[in-house]
């Protein structure tokens, strides 16, 4: 009775959330993927199913091209973020002793706007910005370098800066669950410090690992911002398309079916990479 | 121990990359030149007193004020009614229904922006300030959510127990008792909230149709190298904003957990 009660209420007081969120979810995705069978020429728009999008979707070797440079800059940048950020992550959960307010000092930062954040980026790489300008000031080149800004080193740098919570915060849980026995036995079984991280403390952090890459990886994929704006022409990316399609080449149905094979794709990547990540941790250990 | 030093030392370098990036835009809103390249020419306030000569600007201010409050207000209650039921009831599918409201957190923005335009315009909605509202709302629930659950895991349910025992009615406990308890977490909510939703870009690129708010206005002024140093005044006053608001949710947010003790 008691149980009933409990559980209704639960469900009661949750539902606006989770109705909001379901159906924000699920009604979009039932759309695009109608849209996706559909054609468009000009304003109107033809309901009759077919298959031409996806077909020229997988024809176009820009398409594949974008999506696969995508997936490889997301890639990067996961693996820049969370390698630049383990360290900091294992600093502030095992050696400081004034956590939250490094806690605080890490995310700050990630509070300003992010179209600032990548734009500041822009001024710092530019051809005639910050960084050069200061390097030539201080005599350690004599004229401006060329390469940092409109590719994917400048995408990866900025995003590498943007998700810097986000990798650091998911690792800083996990260690914080380490059992400081577990380490003390290691030391005491004659384990050097390095032995030790490798086969105590890295393997048990490995679910705040996987965490932390998701977290940046799949919201990476489909970023637009920073292609747009420090990426250039080469490096642009499947979501700087997909708003092409919406915008100025107003070709909703092919925009809704590049959405779905970017949802697709990512997801794909995903799983895999969670598999790949879960069976690689048990072997370590 | 292996060299603290050397990881003390990383962890500082490590602060001035996060933040050195993001300091330069203020150090430029007040350089005389046009140019955002060092030596600085010289020093002045002349940006920032354009600022209120725009018109555009102004209304784009207004409409992300208005949008952010709408959104604060509304993913605050309905995070709350969740959050509670989280925190305080035990039912099947929680653990689905938990993970549901965090998924917008993690969702591509640009899945997020052109489905939801393609959905609005299916339900007869135009692009304006309510779409961004309904979008922006949707982005806020995680956070609201989550900073909601934390002021309930510290909330002590017999303090409810014992006001329904005096024979206090549902709602009249509710804003008696459960309500006074969870304010600072509610307040940091929606400090939080407004926050995402002011800073917010893709969403608003895509759903704000002819009612830019204030970064789809910015958006729109960093393609024109002439509008840059008012670009970087309003960026800087958008940052300082940004950060008082955060700091303020932050102080709200230690004091719902500090509560519990009394």
């Amino acid at each position: 009775m008691i149980f009933r009660s409990e559980a209704s209420r639960g469900y009661t007081l949750s539902a606006p959330a989770t109705a909001y969120v379901g159906f924000l979810v699920a009604a979009p995705l039932v759309i695009l993927i109608a849209y996706s069978f559909w054609t468009q020429t000009y304003v109107t728009l033809d309901k009759t199913p077919t298959l031409k999008n996806y077909s020229e979707a997988f024809a176009d070797p820009l398409v594949r091209h974008l999506m696969l440079r995508s997936i490889w800059i997301a890639g990067a940048v996961t693996v820049v973020t969370v390698a630049l950020a383990y360290p900091i992550a294992y600093f502030i959960a095992m050696k400081v002793r004034k956590k939250t307010i490094w806690l605080l000092l890490i995310t700050i930062p990630f509070w300003s706007s992010y179209l600032l954040r990548v734009f500041a980026w822009k001024l710092i790489l530019g051809f005639n910005g910050v960084m050069n300008s200061a390097l030539l000031m201080l005599g350690l080149i004599d004229e401006p370098l060329d390469f940092l800004l409109y590719n994917e080193f400048a995408v990866v740098l900025t995003l590498a800066h943007a998700w810097a919570p986000f990798a650091i915060l998911p690792i800083y849980v996990s260690l914080q669950k380490i059992d400081p026995s577990l380490l003390e036995a290691a030391t005491d079984l004659g384990n050097s410090p390095l032995q030790r991280f490798m086969r105590v403390t890295l393997p048990l952090t490995i679910p705040g690992i996987i965490a932390a890459c998701l977290i940046i990886f799949i919201p990476t994929v489909g970023d637009y911002v920073t292609p747009a704006l420090v990426g250039g022409s080469d490096g642009k990316m499947i979501a700087n398309l997909i708003q092409v399609q919406f915008g100025a080449a107003n070709n909703w149905p092919l925009g809704a079916t590049l959405s779905l094979i970017a949802m697709l794709s990512v997801g794909f990547v995903a799983i895999v990479f969670v598999i790949t990540a879960t069976r690689l941790g048990r072997r370590i250990r | 121990m292996k060299r603290p030093s050397t990881l003390t030392a990383y962890a500082f370098l490590y602060l001035v990359f996060l933040y050195l990036p993001v300091l330069f835009l203020p150090l430029f809103s007040f350089n005389s030149g046009t140019i955002v390249a060092f030596p600085i020419k010289g020093w002045t306030l002349d940006w920032y007193r354009k600022l209120g000569e725009q018109d555009t600007l102004i209304q784009a201010l207004w409409n992300s004020l208005g949008v952010g409050t709408v959104v604060a207000l509304l993913s605050t209650a309905i995070g709350l009614f969740a959050a509670r039921a989280f925190v305080r009831y035990r039912f099947r599918g929680q653990r689905a229904a938990e993970g549901l409201v965090m998924l917008p957190l993690v969702i591509p923005g640009i899945i997020v922006a052109s489905s939801m335009l393609v959905l609005f315009l299916f339900l007869g909605l135009k692009p304006s300030l309510l779409t961004v509202v309904l979008g922006h709302t949707f982005l806020a629930l995680p956070f609201s959510v989550s900073i909601l659950k934390s002021a309930f895991d510290d909330f002590d349910a017999s303090l409810e127990e014992a006001s329904y025992d005096l024979g206090v009615g549902v709602f009249e406990t509710f804003r008696r008792v459960t309500l006074p308890v969870v304010s600072p977490g509610i307040i940091a909510s929606m400090l939080v909230t407004f926050t995402v939703s002011f800073d917010e870009f893709v969403l608003a690129f895509f759903l704000s149709g002819n009612q830019p708010t204030l970064p789809v206005y910015i958006w729109s002024q960093i393609r024109f190298p002439a509008k840059l140093p008012n670009v970087l005044a309003l960026g800087s006053i958008l940052l300082l904003t940004s950060v008082l608001l955060l700091v303020l949710a932050e102080y709200f947010r230690r004091r719902s957990s500090a509560s519990e003790v009394r």
